[in-house]
């Protein structure tokens, strides 16, 4: 099997992956909340999820912080050549699937496996496993 | 205080994800490529390991003391059930298909072009039309 390791890469998503890490422990550790991306968005818009202000003031510094700094630097290829109706398709599964099953990477895969969770540890495995498949079928 | 603290959170959380490559479907994608078809790229394993250093440390303060600014820790559900395992694997499908998953999503939305823009607005759609399936069924 071919492997795709850049050393610089490597340290850059051990450094970046830290930095989501304390991201998710000040939100726990001051707010007592759990840092899943989907959780907090989709409480927010169905109209199901406490707290809206505070919903809405994550989701500002993570849409936004990335805003600012790629406008400081040149912003990164996001390398997607998937075909509009696939797209849309895609999109509508992450939000019906992550919603379905309380979570996606950075609740379950995050906050879940570090709280030993097993019902993250399951739904981690199985996304991961369903992304696996669908690589391997679909490119 | 609570405001500022998620805003700040949030800031971390997409400047972590912009920093490790996470908006870069190409690599997510490689690393879904355990079966192939592409060469396998390990970075999402190095970016979760990474982030779940802080939280087992964070984890480990819990059961001593209260959150600073809230009365109590998030709740701890137990079981699976059916819900959990089909959203996991409906979400695994969406996420092989495009490379991108609820949290490089948004923080791509205002710079990824339009194709991050209508992946996005479809998720969020399917998050609004999800308690009204439910409704239905």
């Amino acid at each position: 099997m071919d492997i795709i390791w850049t050393t610089p890469n490597i340290l850059r998503a051990l450094a970046g992956g830290v930095m989501i890490g304390a991201a998710a422990a000040l939100l726990l550790l001051v707010n007592g909340r759990i840092m899943g991306a989907s959780g907090l968005l989709g409480g927010l818009i169905d109209g199901t999820g406490d707290m809206p202000r505070e919903r809405l003031a994550f989701l500002a510094g993570l849409v936004g912080t990335p805003l600012i700094l790629v406008a400081l630097t040149a912003p990164p290829p996001t390398n997607i050549d998937t075909p509009w109706p696939t797209l849309i398709g895609a999109g509508l599964l992450v939000g019906i699937g992550t919603r379905l099953g309380a979570g996606c990477t950075s609740g379950h895969g995050v906050c879940g496996l570090s709280r030993f969770s097993p019902r993250s540890a399951a739904a981690t495995a199985t996304f991961i496993a369903a992304g696996i498949l669908t690589v391997r079928a679909f490119g | 205080m609570r405001i500022i603290i998620a805003t700040l959170s949030g800031a971390l959380f997409g400047a972590g994800l912009l920093f490790s490559g996470m908006t870069d479907t190409e690599k997510v994608r490689g690393f879904l490529s355990l079966l192939g078809p592409h060469p396998w790229n390990p970075t999402l394993a190095f970016v979760m390991g990474g982030a779940i250093l802080p939280m087992l440390l964070a984890w480990r303060l819990t059961p001593s003391r209260a959150p600073l600014l809230a009365p109590a820790w998030p709740e701890r559900l137990t079981g699976l059930d059916m819900p959990l395992i089909a959203g996991a694997v409906l979400f695994g499908i969406g996420w092989g298909l495009v490379g991108l998953c609820p949290g490089p999503a948004l923080a791509a939305l205002l710079w990824g072009g339009a194709e991050v823009a209508v992946f996005t607005i479809s998720m969020a759609a399917g998050m609004i039309v999800l308690p009204r399936l439910r409704r239905i069924a």
